[in-house]
């Protein structure tokens, strides 16, 4: 059969294949509006926006690990509670400075800029140490790679139960990001503005970076043929040195984000946003940071939009898509087949 | 300066448990192409993966010019001065041509910008499809692409692994024109199964048979020994 009569005899498949992630997507987007009201529906849209946002913020750097690296990094949950940790502190400090609670406008922007800075900070130096000290030594082996990755995670989270105690902290948020603003009788959190406003902001940065620097370009080759990228002079494993500890500064700085708009934090918090994580990555492609940013949305909206009409149904949701989506484009919403 | 530039001693390379090279040595004079030829599975494209260090070798030596890269990384390699073009050309699919060639351009300077327009003097087609997305491109302007893109740099030496595999003779004539061309300027290591291809580009020639140097010679020697065609490359 040549080619053409092949594309013709696929077609109505593939096409629908093609455009069954958007058809998902939109679905979930607007089917709500069938049964919650317009007000409600907008403020659930808000807060999943949110969300997803957020999550976006750790399961890029997931996919990028992945994607370039063929690592899976279970102790990629650790850096977001080593994040969150990090910015409980630093607003503890800042509140004694009066920064915090009491703060004016300036201040509290200050303070969550600072946590978010100290935040990638914490989060670059433990990816470098782990890349170097662990993850160096399981290059090639997945059955390793997840071993050691959930042993790195016990240890980190642990070593937080030492340092901050294991019992749940309550999270200070500035003064400036409490309350809530109007906005056509839709009643919408401060925080939750800022928390897009970063998320979108990471997304562009990343979107840039990827797509407009050498360095982008290196990344995205080094994600289709990483030996090549190598033969043609640029070393890889440095390279794999920077983008494990960037997808680990992302998460830490996700966890941050999480703990002022959740308020609270546990030792062990990595675990479940992990879990979303994973899911994200799944419906997103590995190693498409578009992907991944479409699909943070889609679990965002999704978890929201359930957890009102039916709250027991909340995570299944989330699983069910995965499944919809993996059974459709198994190589996930922008991922490479 | 050295007379050659490069020269593999008594090199060793297994693949796994399989003994590939299996004690090869050859020298490679600079300003000429040389041609590595020998049936499937004798070593050929082995040799110029080990001297990238892509598969690194076990023992012996690899020496570029005075340096010895043995034990060197493909990068550091790459960056020592050989370019790279492989069998199955290895362009970077879902980067545009325009990304492929940035990839590859190791100094964004201004000689690698006037060594980019000689690749565009030598294959128009990369110019033209300079926005577009390396896998849409045909199999000979992927080929251009690969070889084009490892241009832009000031290697001292390329080692290209089958260009004509899978092209129409009119490109492989296309192809074979293009590397005398290259060849003016930086030595070339040729793996070719294309004996029409092989003759009219290279200048010395190495057969290789299991793992080991076979003979060697002169290029137009070889085309009238039809013995020793037929002995290693099954051709009369």
């Amino acid at each position: 059969m040549n080619s053409a009569a092949q594309t013709a005899a696929a077609s109505p498949a593939a096409d629908f294949k093609k455009w069954a992630g958007w058809v998902v997507g939109i679905g979930i987007w607007l089917l709500p509006l069938l049964w919650i009201n317009l007000t409600t529906y907008l403020v659930l849209t808000v807060a999943g926006v949110t969300m997803g946002m957020l999550l976006f913020l750790t399961a890029s750097g997931f996919t990028i690990i992945l994607g370039l690296m063929d690592v899976i990094n279970l102790a990629h949950g650790a850096f977001f509670a080593w994040g969150a940790y990090t910015g409980f502190t630093v607003l503890g400090l800042l509140n004694r400075l009066g920064w915090v609670e009491t703060g004016t406008l300036g201040q509290s922007i200050g303070s969550v800029l600072i946590c978010l800075l100290l935040a990638l900070a914490v989060g670059w130096v433990l990816g470098v140490l782990l890349e170097w000290l662990v993850i160096r030594r399981t290059y090639g082996s997945h059955l390793k790679q997840i071993l050691i990755t959930m042993g790195a995670a016990l240890v980190m989270a642990e070593i937080i139960s030492i340092c901050w105690g294991p019992n749940d902290e309550v999270v200070l948020t500035p003064a400036a990001f409490t309350g809530s603003v109007d906005l056509w009788n839709v009643v919408i959190e401060k925080f939750r503005l800022a928390a897009i406003l970063v998320g979108g902001g990471v997304f562009l940065a990343m979107h840039y970076v990827l797509q407009r620097t050498k360095l982008g370009i290196i990344v995205r080759g080094g994600v289709e043929n990483r030996d090549m990228v190598q033969a043609l002079g640029h070393n890889i494993r440095r390279i794999f040195t920077y983008v494990f500890a960037a997808g680990a500064a992302l998460a830490a700085m996700g966890g941050t984000m999480w703990s002022i708009y959740t308020r609270e934090i546990r030792p062990d918090m990595g675990e479940s946003n992990l879990i979303f994580a994973l899911i994200v990555v799944v419906i997103g492609g590995m190693g498409s940071v578009t992907g991944c940013f479409l699909a943070s949305l889609m679990v965002g909206l999704a978890f929201n939009y359930v957890a009102y009409s039916v709250p027991t149904l909340a995570l299944g949701v989330n699983i069910m898509i995965m499944a919809v989506i993996l059974l459709l484009r198994p190589s996930g919403l922008m991922g490479r087949s | 300066m050295p007379e050659f530039i490069l020269s593999l001693h008594q090199v060793h390379t297994f693949i796994g448990q399989h003994h590939i090279l299996q004690g090869v040595s050859l020298q490679v004079p600079e300003g000429q192409a040389l041609v590595l030829l020998g049936r499937n599975g004798a070593g050929k494209s082995t040799t110029l993966r080990t001297v990238m260090g892509m598969t690194p070798a076990r023992s012996g030596h690899i020496v570029l010019g005075e340096r010895d890269i043995s034990r060197a990384r493909p990068f550091e390699i790459a960056r020592a001065g050989i370019g790279f073009v492989p069998e199955d050309q290895a362009v970077l699919y879902t980067l545009t041509v325009e990304e492929n060639f940035r990839l590859a351009m190791l100094h964004e300077d201004e000689g690698s910008y006037a060594r980019q327009e000689r690749v565009f003097a030598l294959f128009p087609d990369l110019k033209k499809f300079w926005k577009s997305k390396a896998g849409v491109l045909s199999g000979g302007q992927k080929q251009m692409l690969a070889i084009g893109r490892t241009m832009v740099n000031d290697h001292r030496l390329l080692l290209i692994d089958e260009p004509s595999k899978g092209l129409a003779p009119i490109l492989v004539d296309q192809l074979a024109e293009a590397l005398n061309q290259i060849k003016s300027h930086t030595t070339i290591v040729l793996v070719e199964q294309n004996f029409h291809m092989a003759s009219k580009v290279g200048g010395d020639y190495y057969i290789l048979d299991d793992g080991v140097v076979a003979h060697q010679g002169r290029m137009e020697e070889l085309a009238q020994d039809h013995q020793l065609k037929q002995k290693y490359l099954g051709i009369a």
